[in-house]
């Protein structure tokens, strides 16, 4: 039922692309990050929580429609929902049924709760089309719920040996599951116009999170002790200068690996990842029940040939362009 | 153990000097002697031999995580680094409050080799399953070797200078050779020796910057002693009490390597330290730096060898006369003495007077330095006449300064996600050159030279410009041209392009060019005629 194309995933059927990179009339975006959601689609079909992402990052004026988890629509047959994934706010899985065949397009996902998006729903399919961005074994990320403390202690230390803390997280998404779990009597927090914007975008949805966005008039004696999330773009630029000394730290799950902790140059590295770590991916693509397995977005060769070999599962690797540059990775 | 391991992530985690000395001063404060010793051991590099096999540590490591070889292997080459990727990839610890003394478990690493396999396989994996993710990673280090900590010889010695209230001099001094911890306390190692007990112990060396200011900044010329520097192997040699001892500066004990200055122990007078370079030597002249590889790499040294690649010693400064510590007299003065030895009927001619040249003005050192390689060096070394002997890389007396580098222009053609780097980023790339034929050979493989930004925008183009995969590596359109730098080359029967480079890496992007504007095979055939001719 579903092809891939240059454009991207296409169901002929529903002529309809999942997360297209190239201008198409109907598109479903399973989440707002900019390796998924592009510009110049006709139609965008998304999440409800997404539709303010989009309309921030790709313009007010654009044609889109919000579903529920669980709501379906149909097109020539085909019936379609979207289904929590976990991995961000309104971050959704793509589900199409057509005369009993069920696929699946996982988009990214994670299993592990964030306490801010919905938690990953295992849906039972024969096609399930799984993101691999961390899918080799020495992937297995620690409990996020660790990693907070972690975070929270080390601001704790920082602002009681004089320094600020900067925390590097991709705006949508890491920053509001950082910031919504911020024991934030330590000190004051302070937002990256790029973060606050997203906030800003979610509060219509009824999402509230900490922090006061940074303007050129904050106060410097203000930031004594402060914590500040901005993303990781923001790394080795004139805008940090204001916030010296400080103690700069990389949220990431490729901050699993010791070369690339070191590599970005920061303080500290804090493993927490909005993606599927090696033990929940194989978790994700077991819960399917697929006899199909379509591997995209990451390792696709070595994670299919481990499914083909160790699964028994018929597993392919798809090579979508476009897919390579990951927003949400550093 | 837990308290190395934590040692070890409050290095790893700053990039700040002080922080990290002061991470060493409080382990320092808190450990046994026994701890201490252990551990200032395993800081600079002065580890145990390795125990067991690579190849058994992967089969182990493997089959404790549940996964197949080539799985390993592919996370293995993402992660870089063995220990690390073994850490990663073994299921969870088993909790345990237990903790394992480093010394204790060095001490068990060092007779693991006496064990029977079997015995060996049940104590790494007993390991394994006991240590916390971070102590699973410091120990499987212990076990593979190359364990460096994150932090530089002259940090440890800083470290240990603010532990112990002496100076670091003294500190590098008592640091030097290849000691053995179990055989020392902390008092005997760093007491003043008793006569004759180290005489085995070289001096710490006296390391050069490459020259960064202008050669006028540097005053008059005659102040200054000038020299070729050598493409070698930095030694020191030591006669103490009728017994030859030569270092490497990475502080391999080598005197059985080179056995032409075997009779240097009776022809030298006791309490004698020479610093130079050991380079092989016919004719008058060094020869190639290939040819003292290929003679460092043989474990059992044939005549042919030793007649093929004859070694000197050519020396440059003497540390030691008479059983005496002279480092802090003036170079002049130590120059003087080591002349006289030299020129004693009873040289032996394995040891050579590294030269000084008498330049009149820093116009003629510069002339000089551009056209090394002609001299058969890699450049020029300047020394102040009235500097002493010190101890580590500073600034100020001495400098290097190397001739440029051979260049060539190559097309990118195929890229190589980076050892110990981010997953998906190319990094490591091949470049290649015009055979006759019309078609691109690979010439050279570099890591490094671009700036981050660079990598970042070249990663993105590689990924849109992928024609073919094989394994991790992919083939990209030949478009880019990279301006390559090397320090030698020399004709290979072992490359497609005929030629081996040594040290190659990126010195710029050239986004004017074209890749048919690169260099051919023809023009590196010509380039060894010109630099070994």
């Amino acid at each position: 039922m579903l092809k891939f194309t240059k454009q991207g995933i296409y169901c002929p059927r529903a002529d309809v692309y999942i997360d297209p990179w190239e201008p198409v009339q109907n598109a479903i975006v399973t989440h707002g990050h900019s390796d998924h959601a592009r510009w110049g689609m006709g139609k965008y079909l998304c999440h409800i929580h997404t539709v303010p992402v989009l309309r921030l990052r790709l313009g007010a004026d654009i044609a889109i429609q919000g579903l529920e988890y669980g709501e379906a629509v149909h097109r020539n047959g085909v019936r379609i929902s979207l289904h929590p994934a976990g991995h961000i706010i309104g971050s959704a899985q793509v589900r199409l049924e057509y005369k009993g065949e069920v696929w699946v397009v996982s988009g990214d996902y994670k299993l592990v709760h964030d306490g801010v998006s919905v938690p990953f729903e295992a849906l039972r399919c024969h096609h399930f089309v799984t993101e691999s961005t961390f899918a080799l074994p020495v992937y297995r990320f620690p409990d996020p719920t660790l990693v907070f403390s972690e975070i929270n202690r080390w601001w704790a230390q920082n602002a009681a040996e004089g320094f600020n803390t900067v925390l590097l997280a991709y705006a949508l998404g890491k920053s509001q599951t950082i910031l919504q779990h911020l024991e934030t009597e330590t000190g004051r927090v302070f937002l990256h116009g790029a973060v606050a914007n997203v906030n800003a975008a979610l509060e219509g949805m009824g999402y509230q999170f900490p922090g006061e966005r940074i303007a050129t008039e904050t106060d410097r004696s203000s930031l004594k002790g402060a914590i500040v999330v901005a993303p990781p773009s923001a790394l080795g630029s004139p805008w940090l200068r204001r916030f010296s000394p400080y103690r700069i730290a990389s949220c990431s799950g490729w901050m699993q690996l010791r070369g690339a902790r070191r590599r970005r140059g920061v303080d500290r590295g804090f493993v927490l990842s909005d993606h599927a770590d090696w033990e929940q991916l194989n978790q994700a693509v077991s819960a399917t029940a697929a006899e199909t397995v379509y591997v995209t977005h990451g390792y696709e060769a070595p994670f299919a040939r481990w499914l083909r070999e160790h699964k028994d599962l018929q597993a392919h690797e798809v090579h979508l362009q476009g897919a390579e540059v990951m927003e949400d990775d550093l | 153990m837990k308290r190395f391991a934590e040692l070890f992530v409050a290095i790893d985690q700053t990039t700040k000097t002080n922080e990290k000395v002061a991470a060493i001063v409080r382990y320092l404060a808190d450990s046994d002697d026994r701890s201490s010793l252990y551990a200032i051991a395993l800081l600079i590099g002065n580890r145990p031999r390795r125990p067991v096999k690579t190849s058994d540590l992967k089969a182990w490591a493997t089959s404790a995580a549940g996964i197949p070889d080539w799985l390993f292997e592919e996370s293995y080459h993402i992660v870089g680094d063995l220990a690390e990727a073994i850490a990663l990839m073994l299921p969870p610890n088993l909790l345990s409050e237990h903790d394992y003394r480093l010394p204790d478990v060095i001490v068990q690493l060092a007779e693991l080799p006496e064990q029977t396999d079997e015995q060996k396989r049940e104590i790494i994996t007993g390991y394994w399953q006991h240590l916390s993710r971070d102590e699973r990673f410091i120990f499987t280090k212990l076990i593979t070797g190359n364990f460096r900590m994150g932090v530089s010889r002259q940090l440890v010695i800083k470290a240990l200078s603010i532990h112990l209230g002496m100076d670091e001099t003294t500190v590098a001094h008592r640091l030097m050779g290849k000691w053995i911890p179990a055989a020392e306390t902390m008092v005997s190692l760093f007491a003043e020796p008793e006569q004759g007990s180290r005489d085995f112990q070289p001096y710490p060396f006296y390391l050069a910057y490459q020259l960064d200011g202008s050669l006028e900044s540097l005053g008059n010329i005659h102040d200054w002693y000038i020299e070729k520097k050598l493409d070698g192997i930095r030694g020191q040699l030591i006669v103490r009490n009728g017994q030859l001892y030569v270092w490497s500066r990475g502080e391999d004990l080598l005197t059985n390597k080179f056995p032409e200055f075997g009779p240097l122990a009776d022809a030298l007078p006791d309490g004698t330290v020479i610093d130079g370079e050991i380079i092989p030597w016919s004719d008058g002249r060094p020869l190639s730096f290939q040819v003292m590889q290929t003679r460092i790499g043989r474990k059992n040294l044939s005549q042919k060898s030793l007649r093929e690649a004859p070694l000197v010693m050519v020396c440059y400064d003497l540390l030691e006369w008479k059983g005496e510590d002279i480092r802090e007299m003036p170079m002049h003065y130590r120059r003087n003495l080591l002349e006289t030895l030299l020129s004693s009927p009873l040289r032996h001619t394995a040891l050579l007077l590294s030269e000084t040249m008498p330049f009149d003005n820093w116009g003629e050192v510069a002339l000089f330095r551009r056209e090394a390689r002609n001299f058969h060096c890699e450049g020029v070394m300047l020394k102040r006449k009235d500097s002493a002997y010190g101890s580590g890389r500073r600034r100020g007396n001495w400098w290097k300064w190397k001739t440029d580098p051979l260049t060539a222009d190559g097309v990118l053609i195929y890229a190589q996600s980076g050892h110990g780097r981010r997953a998906n980023l190319y990094t490591d790339y091949t470049f290649a050159v015009w055979d006759d034929a019309g078609t691109l050979v690979p010439f050279a493989k570099a890591y490094s030279g671009l700036t981050d930004k660079e990598i970042a925008e070249l990663d993105a183009w590689i990924k849109r410009n992928t024609v073919d995969r094989f394994g991790p590596v992919r083939s990209v359109t030949p478009h880019h041209v990279f301006e390559i730098a090397f320090e030698g080359i020399q004709q290979s029967s072992r490359h497609k392009s005929g030629v081996a480079l040594r040290f190659p890496r990126i010195l710029r992007w050239r986004r004017d060019k074209k890749a048919d504007e690169a260099n051919t095979k023809a023009d590196l055939l010509q380039l060894i005629d010109a630099v070994n001719g």
